[in-house]
């Protein structure tokens, strides 16, 4: 449980620290809160020669609202997006879903930027992204571009990022006033990722279900976006029949491991019941 | 008397003496980072050590090169199986008899097993060292599921053992087997099962877990080249047998070894026995004449050092059909893992499981117990409990339920009808033991009533009917779990380890202003002795607590002692120091007589202080006996006040209680919610109700944890699966439930002072509470036992093999 040896750096701005990532080559991280990439190099999963430290650049922290969208800079970290008046009023989900994150303690280093750029199927952000349909703004060597979350994950820890590129912050379209979400997860205990857990986001009307997102969190190798399910409901008032055809087909596109969890198929299952839990509970919230 | 004078109740208050909630005096530091652990010590040009660990369950060792080790910046040594047997060091004994390799000796036999040993200037060069050690494996196939490790085609593991047919304990039926232990009449049993009108047979199991301390194991081995002296500090239960075992194997003259356990966080028997770090800090430490620390970090502990537990119990009741037990058959399959280190009293190869009849008079039983080898780490030691007898305990309290489903009887009823009665005590079990007292029945309807049980059981019927017309997903259980504890080993006559028997001592000096010093053969691990033990000594003398220091855990200083595990502190230790306090008192008495001029039997004892039957105002207090003690004794006498006291227990103590669990679980999910959880215990007399009462909720959060998903598990090749606290089921405070505590006291006859220990009832208890509860909700869909744990997913796939999750 001890890291190999290591370089630190701490670059004041992006343009440093995209140098730094640039000529260090391969054998340089960015470091954000640590706590992924802290634990991985302490059992020396990852032995990095060089850590670029992104806490000395203070543009990458804050959170704004921009017209439609929120704006949130990459290393805000989870105990911000909780104490933003902002993210409470304008995206009710992200609070909701940042308060299911492992403990207080993990959450006052954790950053949100590190939370979605790291790849772990297990981390809670990337499906919430996806279902809200951000955007993550990279920059590197060549420049600034954006991606669209639900184009960014490839495989386990395997993201659109090029190297020498950093996620500097995510945009987020606010969703429609009177929408309803919910963001279910089980997990064993404080501080576990999820055996299972949906995010919903759908607006209604006239007692039907007018839109709706679904996003998925580790029962794939990636984050999923579980669209037929989604499909399924629009047009419905989420009779029970409906439930059941959505739950089954945001099952059909789940894949997990089998892990100290359990077996693949309880996985597949409880995923189908956060997915029912998670669209009845959003459908009740619509205004 | 002038209004100054202190009442009696203030003179009682201030000694704050047995029955007082004293607050814990080590509290100070240890909420403040100011205690001292193995770990905080930093010694003058101190080396730290760190293993090279197995990634196979079962492999053999083809080479070990450690060239580009020796190569990294301050790595000084790799020392190997072959480095140790040149001072014969390569293999140490274990506590049950049994021998182990201390670093991989030609094979290795369980994941993580250590392998070689890299010595440092720091950890970070320690760590790359072990990194660059290269060893070559040949893996071999893999004994895993203990149900086929005695197949006759089975894997040989322990190669040193061939040819052995008997081991320590008797003799062995296959390669893979440690010992058979049996006990009871057989042919008696065999003819009570017979008659029974009804029987029920299930195979219980009793997964592997882990005692998991907050602090790992960790030792610094400190060799004086010139003196020939070894310091060790370490993380010890029973820091004086340390001391012996190391003269026995090191050869090292035992006044020159000094022991010391710091305060430790956390023991629950997984800091009893040696481990081989502590062997290589030692020797790398006389190689190379610098201290050397090891301390362990988490996988390490809980994949290496001591598990607990793995016993597979195939349980047998018979009773009559109005549900008199009449016979108990047991026969366990105990996994002991690679090597047999269990922590038990040494004749004892199967603890004092044969408890196992538990509270109940059941006139024939019979066990025997099956230790076998398999490709996991070694262990087997008491993770807060006597030794085995959380095993026993969860074995007879799942069979009375087993077999009140069976009889269609309330499973508190059955419990009532077959309890020891309070008459019969003493009470002599069917498989050997003298329970010295109780009353059950009081206790068991005290708690029926403070929870309503009649109502619960209303509630769950009509919850069972809703869940049968599908309106509710939910099913609740109610576990009840009667538990008769044995604790305080030893009595000499059937209790020692590698030939010491298993008393305890303590030794109080008393100083001219009227305090002192008490120290003690126990070591507290967190269970608050520097408290408690000093308010023993303050009722029993009539000294404040307060101006009693206790010590323990320096071999140079306390005197010889045993340990602290079994729940044996206060039963043991706790009796040795009343009984040094009264050698105090009987002396005080003598100077009081000659400081009043009576005879002795004219003075009578009056809390602080002796004076003179009817002549209340002719009194001498302790604190001014301590002055005279040192000035003015009666002639003859030598002067000072000190006294020592070795105890040799006469019986054990039998601590007992009525834990009842309330849970609904969702079947959809499996996950649960305790609603409720009510324990009474009856420790006896009661020497610190809220240290009681803090015990109880650790143990009780110890007992959630193991019975609804604390496990070590191996996949079929031998890789544990849950290394970590992300999948060692942990639980935080947001987890544990809410504990309702009660008690009633019933004091040992035995025992000086009456107490019997507590440390350990609830996890003993509580797992059977749990897990009776979980079993109970299912009962209704038809299950007669679900193994443990209890996690979110075993409770979903039972619901699903019992058909609850249909459309
Ligand atoms: C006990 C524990 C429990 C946890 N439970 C959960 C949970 O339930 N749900 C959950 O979602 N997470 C959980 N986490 C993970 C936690 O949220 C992490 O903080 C998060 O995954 C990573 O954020 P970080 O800021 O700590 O990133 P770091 O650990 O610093 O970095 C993670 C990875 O992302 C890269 N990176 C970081 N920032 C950037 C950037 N701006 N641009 C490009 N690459 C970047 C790093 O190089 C690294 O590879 C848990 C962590 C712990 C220790």
């Amino acid at each position: 449980m001890i890291p190999g040896s290591f370089s630190y750096h701490r670059p004041a701005s992006v343009a440093d620290a995209i140098k730094l990532l640039s000529s260090l080559g391969d054998e340089a991280r960015p470091l954000a809160g640590g706590h992924s990439l802290i634990p991985m190099m302490k059992l020396r999963l990852a032995s990095p020669d060089h850590l670029v430290d992104l806490h000395g650049i203070a543009a990458l922290k804050g959170i704004h609202r921009d017209g439609d969208r929120v704006s949130i800079g990459a290393m805000t970290t989870q105990h911000e997006l909780l104490a933003s008046d902002e993210i409470a009023r304008s995206l009710p989900i992200l609070h909701e879903t940042a308060l299911l994150i492992a403990d207080p303690q993990v959450r006052y280093m954790g950053t949100i930027g590190g939370n979605v750029a790291n790849g772990d199927p297990g981390n809670d952000m990337p499906a919430l992204m996806m279902t809200l349909g951000a955007s993550y703004r990279l920059e590197g060597p060549n420049g600034a571009r954006e991606v669209v979350a639900s184009e960014f994950y490839q495989g386990a820890y395997f993201t659109a990022l090029e190297p020498g590129e950093i996620l500097t912050s995510i945009s987020i379209p606010v969703p429609a006033a009177g929408h309803g979400y919910a963001y279910e997860k089980l997990k064993r205990k404080i501080g576990d990722y999820a055996t299972a857990a949906a995010a919903v986001v759908l607006t209604m009307s006239g007692g039907k279900v007018a839109s709706c997102a679904i996003g998925l969190t580790n029962v794939h190798e990636t984050p999923l976006l579980a669209t037929e399910a989604a499909r399924l409901v629009v047009g419905t008032s989420l009779d029970p029949a409906t439930l059941k055809q959505a739950a089954a087909a945001a099952v059909a596109i789940m894949a997990p491991a089998a892990d100290a969890r359990g077996p693949v198929e309880y996985r597949k299952h409880v995923g189908g019941i956060m997915v029912t839990r998670a669209l009845t509970r959003a459908a009740a919230l619509t205004k | 008397m002038n209004d100054m004078t202190p009442t009696r109740e203030q003179r009682e208050a201030k000694l704050e003496g047995m029955g007082c909630k004293r607050k814990r005096v080590e509290d100070a530091r240890f909420t403040q980072g100011k205690g001292n652990y193995v770990d905080d010590l930093k010694l003058p040009g101190m080396l730290h050590g760190d293993f090279v660990r197995s990634p196979h369950a079962h492999a053999r060792v083809k080479s070990i090169n450690s060239e580009a080790a020796m190569k990294i910046p301050g790595v000084l040594a790799v020392i190997t199986a072959e480095t140790l047997k040149t001072v014969n060091l390569a293999w140490m004994p274990t506590l049950a008899g049994d021998v182990q390799m201390v670093l991989a000796d030609g094979k290795v036999l369980f994941q993580n097993q250590e392998v070689a040993f890299v010595v440092a200037t720091d950890r970070y060069a320690a760590d790359d060292g072990i990194n660059a050690v290269e060893v070559e494996y040949e893996p071999l196939p893999v004994v895993i599921d203990p149900f086929h490790a005695m197949d006759a085609d089975a894997p040989v593991l322990r190669e040193d053992l061939a040819g052995k047919t008997t081991g320590a304990h008797g003799p062995r039926k296959h390669h893979n087997h440690v010992f058979e232990w049996t006990v009871g009449d057989k042919d008696l049993t065999d003819a009570a099962f017979r008659k029974a009108d009804v029987t029920i047979k299930e195979m219980i199991s009793y997964h592997r877990t882990h005692p998991s301390p907050l602090e790992t194991c960790q030792c610094v081995c400190s060799f004086d080249k010139i003196s020939g002296e070894l310091s060790i500090w370490g993380t010890f239960q029973a820091p004086h047998v340390i001391r012996t075992v190391v003269a026995l194997i090191a050869k090292i003259p035992e006044q020159k070894i000094h022991v010391i356990s710091p305060d430790v966080g956390g023991g629950f028997g997984n800091k009893v026995g040696a481990y081989p770090g502590y062997i290589c800090a030692a020797v790398a430490s006389i190689v190379t004449g610098k201290p050397v620390k090891w301390v362990e970090d988490r996988i390490e502990n809980l994949t290496a050092t001591s598990f607990a537990r793995d016993y597979h119990m195939t349980t047998e009741l018979a009773a009559t059909k109005d549900g008199k037990v009449t016979g108990l058959r047991v026969h366990v399959l105990a996994d002991h893992g690679a090597f047999d280190a269990c922590a038990d009293p040494s004749k004892w190869p199967a603890g004092f499981f044969n408890i196992v009849t538990g509270s109940y008079d059941i006139p024939t039983a019979h066990v025997s117990v099956d230790g076998i080898y398999t490709n996991k780490a070694p262990g087997g030691v008491a993770y807060r409990c006597s030794f085995r007898v959380t095993e026993a305990a969860y074995c007879i309290e799942r069979g009375m339920d087993i077999l009140a489903q069976k009889l269609g009887m309330d499973p508190a009823e059955l419990r009532l009808k077959n309890f020891i009665k309070a008459e019969q005590f003493p009470y002599h079990s069917a498989l050997g033991w003298e329970y010295d007292s109780g009353d059950y029945h009081t206790a068991m309807k005290k708690m029926m009533e403070s929870v309503d049980y009649a109502g619960l059981r209303r509630e769950q019927a009509s919850l069972r009917e809703a869940f049968k017309r599908g309106e509710t997903r939910e099913i609740m259980g109610v576990g009840v779990s009667f538990f008769t504890e044995i604790v305080g080993a030893g009595p000499s006559k059937n209790c020692d380890i590698l030939g010491i028997a298993m008393f305890d001592s303590c030794e109080i000096r008393l100083h001219p202003t009227g305090a002192g010093i008490a120290r003690v053969g126990s070591k507290s691990t967190g269970q608050g002795h520097e408290t408690t033990w000093a308010q023993i000594i303050a009722t029993e003398i009539g000294i404040p607590a307060d101006d009693i220091k206790i010590e323990e855990g320096n071999t140079d200083t306390a005197p010889y002692g045993l340990g602290t595990y079994g729940s044996r502190s206060t039963p043991v230790a706790g009796a040795a120091i009343a009984m040094a306090a009264r050698k105090i008192k009987a002396k005080a008495q003598m100077i009081a007589a000659w400081l009043l001029e009576v005879h002795e039997d004219d003075l009578e004892w009056d809390i602080d202080g002796f004076r003179v039957k009817g002549l209340p105002e002719k009194f001498k207090s302790m604190k001014d006996l301590c002055w005279a003690a040192y000035h003015a004794v009666p002639p003859g006498m030598e002067p000072g006040l000190e006294a020592v006291s070795y105890y040799d227990p006469p019986n054990m103590t039998y601590p007992f209680g009525a834990y009842i669990c309330v849970m609904n679980i969702d079947v959809d999910t499996g996950v649960y919610k305790i609603r409720r959880f009510y324990a009474l215990d009856d420790c006896g007399t009661r020497i610190n109700p809220m240290i009681i009462e803090g015990q109880i909720h650790g143990g009780l959060t110890e007992a959630f944890a193991i019975a609804m998903g604390q496990e070590i598990r191996y996949d079929d090749a031998g890789n544990v699966v849950t290394g970590s606290f992300m999948d060692f089921f942990m639980p935080t405070a947001v987890e544990t439930p809410h504990w309702e505590t009660d008690f009633t006291v019933t004091p040992s006859p035995h025992h000086p002072i009456g107490a019997k220990g507590v440390g350990e009832s609830p996890n003993v208890g509580g797992v059977p509470a749990f897990s009776n509860a979980v079993n109970d909700a299912f009962s209704f869909l038809g299950s007669t036992h679900i193994q443990m744990p209890h996690d979110f997913w075993r409770n979903w796939q039972a619901a699903k093999n019992l058909g609850a999750l249909a459309a």
